[in-house]
């Protein structure tokens, strides 16, 4: 490693300031920090820092993302195979599904961490690792067959738009990942919805309605049509974007952000709290065979799970304060079960309620912050008379 | 027993090297006044390099509050009067003489003086300025009368110099300090001591003061804590505060009639051979205690604490306010995919290094690398699981960025000061600069009020 770090140190100059690389200075820094943790010590304040930084903090979080990523890579395969009705190996079904996902997955990171090392170079900033979580969550909430220019253009649009345009990472307002797939919904809606497009290369004759549309159906028809039980989904042996489907593997990856102390517990719960909630209203109100299907079908329901845990703990997107954390998770949760119960043109509620609630975030951080004002305020007035 | 306070808020940082409880004797050689320990003080100096000063002798005053004067610790003559950047004074240097040769400020009865009477002794002598203030942490103002003065009798932060060990048969001067101290104000003086840990009779015996207990993780030893907890501050209230060596200098000056700052100071960290406690003085050079105590290589020397003190040089000066000095290792190295290691003996306060696995007793040393990159805040909810005060970390720190006056009043910018703010620092994710933006926030804050 020592010739590494010498040879880092000998080009080094060329990339700083007035250097004949000088242009290139932010992405030379993206992977010289990348291979080294800097030198640099403290000299005034806190003399120790702790060993978490951006870069420990994000890699936590892909970790965290692996259980969904290979249960999803199998499942589009295993979906897959089930359609054609040909049986083969674990290996084959898991290799299909790494044929049909890696690519997706490559796209997302080229399109997006272009456009960031771009944005960076061009602001003279260093580069954030921000990305490096959105351009492994944007694949995971995508249909198996989506073609690759769309998630392309997704993933630019998310970056720019959804990002870039409010100064970068640490200061949009909405996840750039659901902007990806908000954008598809609302731009492609035939490529992201209907029965056609949850397994990759479906054949024909095979019905590839996930749980969502098939409950949206049943209104209509006043039966439950759902063919897949509770266990299928909390499994996630179900049709389904890439890595949404298993709400076990959610789970894992739920635990290790836990344990880390790198999600919120608080958003999470409170979520939970809030599709039950709205979830057992429904169950009471019973006025169509959707309102009636047990509330904790709801859990694992479409990317109910997958929001809850990766989408809705955003710390950037989601509310900053711990007491509008509570409100926050707990509204998206009213609002997505809300949204695909009450709306079946919209299946997938959670993705708009978690955009929804990230544009009311700020408001409801405000009204903490007054709160705490008041509070304090209030303290003075006794003491005063 | 008094009820006692728990603060579940907060870390202690497990660190290697505290101090031995032995104390070991200095030799009174060098000391320096640094004008840059007190917050808002712009000195004029009384004194040339040459002049011979005594115990007590006058050096510098306040520009800004001219009564208020700083004197010499020692006996001897200014050998230096040390400038940095545009003037400022850094350092006035005095070679001790060794014969200690006091003025005498008078002996009396703290109980039979009138208030005006124990301020003029104090500030003529040069004690005043162990007396300091909330909001904004600066030397108290006389002509004030504070609502409390608090003293925190125990110190939770990393390597913290024990005060029950310091204190032990000093009680008689502690006592006189408290009498003159309850004569300041019309509220009360609050003793604030550690739930268990504290059980000196110089403490606990105590008269005329109330005694508050507390117990939890750094910072349940900081002294905002004890100000929310018995009496929070609101806008236009004042505290006192100060610490127990402060209040046996103030008692040494009642009973003897002497400028006496002798003091104790710890010293602290893994690179030191030897920790332990010594006798010294304050301002005290502390070369005398480093010589053939310090392990091999490169070494940060701190006077004052890892998360609040001052960076100063193997011959520099120990600082007015600190009684410890720590000493732990540069890092000024690169770590090959350091972010990426699995970690076992990085110690953090999240759980993303496999350290958390291991004993909560293991001790660790902690360099001075940043141990990553500055960048732009991602993270929340960090600042508020080390801040046991009512206040919202993050939007404070906020509000003194964009200096929003009426936002960092309302969110309670009297209320702290950046020490509280010093664990926020360390766990900081992005790496940013928390306790400076907190004192620029203060510093505007005082300029507005003035």
């Amino acid at each position: 490693m020592k010739a590494l770090r010498k040879y880092i140190d000998k080009i080094k100059p060329q990339f700083q300031h007035g250097g004949r690389f000088g242009m290139l200075h932010s992405t030379f820094d993206a992977f010289e920090t990348f291979l080294f943790v800097p030198n640099k010590t403290t000299y005034a304040g806190s003399h120790i820092r702790d060993y978490v930084d951006m870069k420990r903090t994000m890699i936590i979080v892909v970790i965290a993302l692996v259980p969904a990523l290979l249960f999803g890579i199998w499942n589009v395969g295993f979906q897959h195979f089930r359609s054609t009705l040909e049986t083969v190996t674990l290996w084959d079904q898991f290799f299909f599904g790494l044929i049909k996902v890696l690519p997706i997955i490559v796209v997302s990171y080229v399109v997006g961490l272009g456009i960031e090392f771009t944005f960076a170079q061009v602001r003279k900033h260093e580069i954030n690792e921000g990305f490096l979580v959105s351009g492994m969550l944007i694949p995971l909430i995508m249909p198996p067959g989506i073609p690759l220019w769309m998630v392309a253009v997704s993933t630019a649009f998310a970056v720019i738009i959804g990002k870039e345009v409010f100064g970068g990472t640490g200061m949009n307002l909405l996840n750039p990942a659901l902007t990806a797939r908000a954008f598809l919904f609302f731009a492609y809606p035939a490529h992201i919805s209907g029965d056609r497009v949850w397994i990759a290369e479906k054949a024909d004759a095979f019905s590839g309605a996930t749980p969502l549309s098939q409950a949206a159906s049943s209104i209509d028809s006043g039966v439950n049509e759902l063919t897949y039980s509770f266990q299928d989904m909390f499994l996630g042996i179900i049709p389904g974007s890439i890595g949404e489907t298993s709400a076990l593997a959610i789970l894992l990856g739920a635990f290790i952000l836990v344990v880390t102390g790198i999600g919120s517990l608080r958003i999470m719960l409170s979520v939970v709290a809030g599709g039950v909630v709205m979830g057992g209203l429904l169950n009471l109100w019973g006025a169509n065979t959707y309102m009636e299907i047990p509330l904790h079908y709801h859990l694992v329901m479409g990317g109910f799970a997958f929001g809850t845990v990766f989408m809705a703990t955003d710390p950037v997107t989601a509310t900053q304060t711990n007491r509008g954390k509570l409100i926050y998770g707990f509204l998206i949760g009213v609002f997505a079960v809300l949204i695909r119960v009450l709306n079946p043109a919209y299946p997938e509620g959670m993705m708009l309620a978690i955009l929804l609630m990230n544009v009311f975030a700020p408001l409801i951080d405000h009204y903490v912050v007054e709160g705490n004002i008041k509070r304090r305020f209030r303290r003075m007035k006794p003491a005063k008379a | 027993m008094t009820k006692v306070v728990r603060i579940t808020k907060g870390l202690d940082i497990p660190l290697k090297g505290e101090a031995e409880k032995i104390i070991k004797e200095l030799p009174i050689t060098q000391v320096a006044i640094k004008p840059t320990d007190f917050i808002g003080v712009f000195p004029k100096l009384l004194v040339k390099e040459g002049d011979p000063v005594q115990v007590g002798s006058p050096v510098f005053f306040n520009k800004y509050r001219e009564e208020i004067l700083f004197t010499s610790p020692v006996s001897g003559h200014i050998t230096e009067i040390r400038r940095g950047d545009k003037r400022v004074l850094l350092e006035v240097r005095i070679e001790a003489d060794g014969n200690q040769t006091t003025i005498d400020f008078d002996a009396a009865d703290p109980n039979e003086l009138s208030r005006n009477d124990i301020v003029k002794k104090m500030i003529d002598s040069g004690v005043w300025p162990l007396l300091r203030q909330r909001p904004y942490s600066v030397i108290a103002n006389p002509s004030e009368i504070p609502k409390a003065i608090h003293i925190p009798a125990f110190d939770t932060s990393p390597l913290a110099p024990d005060y029950d060990f310091i204190v032990h048969g000093k009680g008689d001067f502690f006592q006189t300090g408290l009498d003159a101290l309850t004569k300041l104000t019309n509220g009360n003086v609050c003793l604030n001591v550690h739930a268990t840990q504290t059980i000196s009779k110089v403490f606990m015996n105590s008269k005329k003061v109330q005694i508050m207990a507390y117990e939890g993780p750094h910072p349940a030893g900081n002294v905002s804590v004890h100000i929310q907890h018995s009496s929070p501050l609101n806008k236009g209230d004042v505290v006192w505060y100060l610490y127990p060596q402060d209040v046996i200098t103030i008692g040494k000056l009642f009973k003897t009639g002497h400028y006496d700052v002798s003091t104790v100071i710890a010293l602290t960290g893994s690179e030191v051979k030897h920790p332990v406690y010594f006798k010294s003085i304050r301002g005290a050079v502390v070369i005398g205690m480093l010589e053939n105590n310090l392990k091999e290589g490169n070494i940060r020397i701190i006077s004052g604490n890892v998360l609040t003190g001052t960076q100063i040089r193997p011959h520099g000066y120990v600082g007015f306010y600190n009684s410890m000095v720590t000493v732990i290792p540069e890092g000024s190295y690169y770590e090959f995919l350091g972010w990426a290691l699995p970690g076992f003996s990085k110690f953090s306060f999240s759980r993303t290094f496999f350290s958390w696995l291991a004993s909560k007793k293991k001790k660790y040393v902690l360099d001075t690398n940043y141990h990553g990159g500055v960048k732009a805040y991602v993270m929340t909810g960090q600042y508020e699981k080390v801040m046991p005060l009512d206040i919202l970390p993050m939007q404070l720190i906020k509000a003194c960025l964009v200096e929003d006056i009426d936002l960092m009043e309302g969110l309670g910018i009297y209320e702290v000061d950046e020490e509280d703010f010093a664990l926020c620092e360390y766990l900081d994710t992005s790496k940013t600069e928390i306790q400076s933006i907190i004192r620029k926030g203060l510093d505007l804050m005082r300029k507005e009020m003035s």
